[in-house]
């Protein structure tokens, strides 16, 4: 009982001692916060992953594919059927994404996936992605959604799109009409020599892209992530962000890349139709969705078969589950069915194992990092219960001479560490959540405070800052503080508790 | 009174043929105490014993050995030659558990400097034996008795309006009378009281004396105390000087 009632006491008259502790709060706060975000970010890039991905991929060895994707679709809904809800065949190249920019071709390395949309939604939400389903902010001005989440995904222009495509095309025409004026009159001036300027931006521009009716959409047609179409800038002076857009849903650009067989540039001019963006910067600057039939058509990859009928091919065939514990059984099922000579069946994780293990490492070196700074925080304590247990030599000896045992003396040292370890810890997880919940706010303050950008959205494609609170990790980083309080105080205490009460007492 | 007490050389021989069995004895203790790499030798063989009831105080100068020889007594050290015995029965070289217990349950200290916790109450600190003989739940179920008796052995010493305050509220006199309380609540057999007026004026360490004497009266509370004062001295019913670690003169009062 007086152990309680001194530990009490003396949490509540040794304000140093929790002086020493405002440490273990503030590494247990700072370990809570850096894991929430980082299990936010991580929780985020995940789905974002998954959602690109799928929950299983089987892809074809051979860029050349392999052919009848309806025929293995079939298969696989026979072999797994009850465990998935979706599959989608895909063909996926490297290509090479050029859009015209001040009368020259920029070009982009993008990777270019062959897609059907209405089986694409089904394996993964693309819809949450693309721009035109939801509202965007534009200079600052919400600008509503142009589609409903009801529609189903399609090639097609929204009517504002299609509006700007058509008033474009004129415009070219126009220009052309007029250009063709110039030059015949030129013509009529010089003879025949011409400006090769002229010449070539009315070969290789208007011209490809003014050969069908105006406003006609391209055969092949494009979903372009932002990072691609726009880019951000920051104006030097005003220091306000402002998003050019290099490509808008409605222009047109040239996709190249490399027949199946024996590889050959392929080149065609395709449409985008939308752009979209999935928050992670990797797909978001490298992936350009098209059409299937355009490039299935492009890169060779239909075989005419002698009854008149067409096969054509895939190189992935993506799969969503009803539920993604069900994973390892639909691959081990898939593994044994599809030749691993042909195919490769991997989860999404699988595919991005790499990825996802530096995060991994990332977040536990982090971690270690962190609680080294609870471990000093611990030394502090071992030295200030040092110097209480001196502080306190007198008392410990009255405590002996009045019968109390060493063990007893101990504990009373070993409680006290217990009990500060608690309290800064708990004020350390109080701290750590309360921040983790206000965190925008904070980062708002924070960027108002310093006049600096905390977290731009430019960097991190997030508007807020994701956080996930594991209460797991939460119960372990509480714990291992109050473990390296109780740690610290055991030599003290151990000291405390060998002094021997005539030491204690002797005032001569 | 007593008279022979120490003359025999055989102090075990001796008491078997001629004492009733003693409350509590030191028997040729020798202390030494280690400062450095010199051992300074504190007690040379000293013999005491104490009957029941008695008042014993000892007196010498400082570093005659007299506190040390009342720690010893009390279990707060142990002799390097000698054994201490409680009614007969060796008590220096017990395990350190028991020593623990009878320093709890048998004896009860009083120090020149009263020795209260600072961070406690006067009641609280007149608890603390209690606190420290009974479990946390043994104590939580009896705490009003505990209380009550707590109470009323503050009410004896006279101090029953400062039930809450801080040692440091005390005067000199009050943390004595409040030691007291402390070492009596425990309802010990022996009370050692280590110059239980050396830091008092002659008034206040009169009252104290006084109180200690009908304690030893009533209550029939062997007690020992020890002291340079002599004419604090003179009110035990017997006087021990100390000198130089070995027993000088012995002396009965009244």
């Amino acid at each position: 009982m007086y152990k309680m009632l001194l530990c009490q006491r003396y949490l509540r008259t040794r304000y140093i001692a929790l002086a020493s502790i405002i440490s273990v709060t503030l590494g247990v706060a700072t370990m809570i916060v850096v894991n929430s975000v980082m299990a936010g970010f991580g929780s985020e890039m995940r789905a974002r992953i998954q959602g690109i991905l799928s929950d299983i991929i089987v892809e074809t060895r051979s860029m050349n594919g392999e052919f009848d994707p309806e025929g293995h679709m079939q298969r696989i809904r026979e072999l797994v059927g009850k465990y998935i809800s979706g599959v989608t065949a895909t063909v996926e190249v490297h290509a090479i994404l050029s859009y015209k920019s001040l009368g020259d071709y920029v070009p982009h390395p993008v990777n270019l996936v062959a897609i059907v949309p209405e089986s694409k939604a089904e394996v993964g939400p693309l819809i949450d992605y693309l721009q035109s389903y939801h509202s965007q902010i534009e200079n600052g001005r919400e600008v509503p959604a142009e589609r409903s989440r009801t529609e189903p995904l399609g090639w097609e222009l929204t009517p504002a799109a299609m509006a700007r495509r058509q008033e474009k095309a004129e415009y070219y025409r126009q220009t052309e009409k007029l250009r063709h004026q110039m030059r015949a009159q030129r013509e009529k001036e010089e003879g025949n020599s011409s400006d090769p300027f002229a010449e070539t931006s009315g070969e290789d521009g208007a011209a490809a892209e003014s050969d069908e009716a105006p406003g006609q959409l391209q055969k092949g047609r494009l979903y372009v992530g932002v990072g691609l179409a726009t880019y951000l800038s920051v104006d030097p002076e005003t220091k306000e962000s402002k998003t050019y857009n290099m490509i808008r849903p409605g222009d047109d650009v040239r996709i190249t890349t490399y027949s199946a067989g024996t590889p050959a540039p392929k080149y065609f001019v395709a449409t985008v139709v939308d752009t979209f963006k999935t928050g992670m910067s990797e797909y978001d600057s490298n992936l350009v969705y098209c059409n299937l039939e355009q490039l299935q058509e492009v890169r060779g990859m239909i075989r005419h078969n002698e009854d008149g009928t067409e096969t054509r091919a895939f190189t992935s065939l993506q799969i969503k589950l009803k539920d993604y514990k069900d994973a390892p059984k639909v691959i081990e099922i898939l593994r044994a069915n599809f030749s691993a000579e042909n195919f490769n069946v991997n989860t999404w994780e699988q595919r991005q194992g790499p990825l996802l293990a530096a995060v991994d490492v990332e977040s536990s070196i982090l971690n270690i990092l962190l609680f080294l700074i609870i471990t000093v925080a611990g030394f502090g304590i071992l030295a200030i219960f040092f110097m209480i247990v001196v502080e306190k030599t007198r008392d410990i000896g009255i405590l002996k001479a009045l019968g109390a045992s060493s063990s007893g003396v101990m504990s009373i040292f070993l409680t006290y560490g217990l009990l500060l370890g608690m309290v800064g810890a708990g004020a350390g997880v109080g701290v750590g959540l309360l921040f983790v919940y206000y965190i925008n706010q904070i980062e708002k303050f924070i960027t108002f405070a310093t006049g600096r950008e905390v977290f731009p959205e430019k960097i991190y494609y997030f508007k807020d800052i994701p956080t996930h609170v594991d209460p797991f990790t939460v119960c372990w980083v509480a714990f291992g503080a109050v473990m390296i309080a109780v740690l610290a105080s055991v030599l003290p205490a151990r000291r405390a508790a060998h002094l021997r009460p005539v030491q204690a007492l002797r005032y001569e | 009174m007593s008279t022979t007490i120490m003359t025999s050389d055989n102090p075990l021989l001796r008491e078997s043929i001629a004492m009733p069995v003693p409350h509590v004895a030191a028997l040729a203790v020798q202390k030494a105490y280690r400062k450095g790499e010199h051992s300074v030798p504190v007690l040379h063989g000293v013999d005491i014993s104490v009957r029941k009831a008695e008042f014993l105080s000892i007196i010498g100068q400082s570093g005659s050995g007299k506190s040390t020889l009342m720690h010893l007594i009390g279990l707060l050290d142990t002799p390097d030659v000698g054994e201490v015995q409680l009614e007969g029965q060796r008590i220096d070289d017990l395990p350190v558990r028991t020593r623990d217990e009878l320093r709890n349950r048998v004896f009860g200290f009083v120090f020149q400097f009263y020795h209260l916790l600072p961070e406690l109450s006067l009641m609280e600190n007149v608890l603390t034996p209690l606190m420290i003989r009974h479990s946390i739940w043994n104590y939580w179920t009896r705490r009003r008795e505990f209380q009550d008796r707590a109470k009323a052995m503050i009410d004896r010493v006279g101090l029953g309006h400062r039930l809450t305050h801080k040692p440091s509220e005390l005067s000199g006199g009050e943390m004595q009378r409040a030691a007291i309380a402390r070492a009596l609540v425990a309802q010990p057999e022996i009370l050692l009281a280590d110059e239980p007026t050396g830091n008092l004026d002659a008034k206040t360490g009169r009252e104290i004396i006084d109180l200690m004497a009908r304690l030893n009266e009533r209550e029939q509370l062997t007690i020992i105390m020890v002291t340079h004062d002599k004419s604090i001295a003179a009110e035990a019913h017997r006087t021990v000087r100390l000198c130089e670690g070995r027993i000088e003169t012995l002396t009965d009062a009244a």
